[in-house]
């Protein structure tokens, strides 16, 4: 193994903002930053105010990223992402079908979950780390 | 004011994920690649967001409500089920296939190329289907 493109000091702030926002979300709202939570709300049957603070997020988050893209290289975004159509169907579905069935994604069991100690969220996220892994492995 | 902080919330999360390096799935899976060359960035991604929730959430959870709310919406179940292996194993086989897990595909609409839009469609699609498929 060889280590290679260590970004620690902006990998640090990153995540430390990612924490200041769930800190965010959950002191004022009372809700948990999971993202595939979020944006499986977003679509279902509920009243305005709940929709409206899903959409409202999710519409921070892009404005975030593209502070982001436009401030800094763009190759560092998916823009730089070449893969072909159905290996990228495929991934959807499984991360889709995975974060549905699971109930959360890296945020809402690996720092949310976590952060609260939940034993569910801990299983999660070492299995994804794990699955994640392998499949790198495996498949490159 | 509950949207007005949903929004800043959305935003600060977006910065980070992009700050971070989330955005690139290149450095996503570099993380991923253990064995060969890796980058282990990511891991101070998860310890850096650690870091701060690790000591907020059990503050902010001890309080009677949050501040713009009535209640906090916490997840209640606890037990060990057999979707919390199966689930998060499919998430993160297609999270190491290219990449993106939920937040980073979100924010990286921003930079709306073809390929994200369409795997943004499909993967919220995916999750309603499932929902759809396990409440029946």
């Amino acid at each position: 193994m060889e280590i290679v493109n260590f970004t620690p000091i902006p990998s640090l702030l990153g995540g430390m903002l990612i924490g200041l926002s769930a800190t965010l979300l959950l002191l004022l709202n009372g809700r948990i930053a999971g993202i595939s939570g979020i944006c499986k709300g977003v679509l279902q049957k509920q009243s305005a105010s709940d929709f409206s603070w899903r959409f409202l997020f999710i519409i921070g988050m892009i404005i975030g990223g593209l502070i982001y893209a436009y401030t800094h290289n763009l190759s560092l975004t998916a823009n730089s992402m070449n893969v072909d159509l159905t290996k990228l169907i495929i991934a959807a579905v499984l991360v889709g079908v995975g974060t549905s069935f699971g109930n959360g994604c890296t945020s809402g069991h690996g720092i949310c979950g976590l952060s609260r100690r939940s034993k569910r969220s801990l299983i999660a996220t070492l299995v994804f780390m794990l699955f994640g892994m392998l499949t790198v492995l495996i498949i490159g | 004011m509950k949207n007005i902080s949903a929004l800043i919330s959305g935003l600060v999360f977006g910065l980070g994920l992009g700050i971070s390096g989330m955005m690139s799935p290149a450095k996503v899976k570099g993380f991923l690649d253990v064995t060969r060359q890796w980058d282990p960035s990511l891991a101070l991604v998860m310890g850096g967001a650690l870091l701060v929730t690790f000591i907020t959430f059990p503050f902010v959870t001890k309080k009677v409500k949050p501040v713009l709310d009535e209640c906090f919406y916490l997840p209640t179940k606890k037990h060990f089920e057999k979707e919390l292996i199966i689930g998060p194993a499919l998430f993160g086989i297609g999270w190491g296939l290219v990449g993106l897990c939920p937040g980073p595909a979100i924010a990286n609409l921003a930079v709306l190329t073809p390929q994200i839009g369409i795997f943004v469609v499909v993967m919220v699609l995916s999750m309603k289907i499932t929902d759809f498929l396990k409440n029946k």
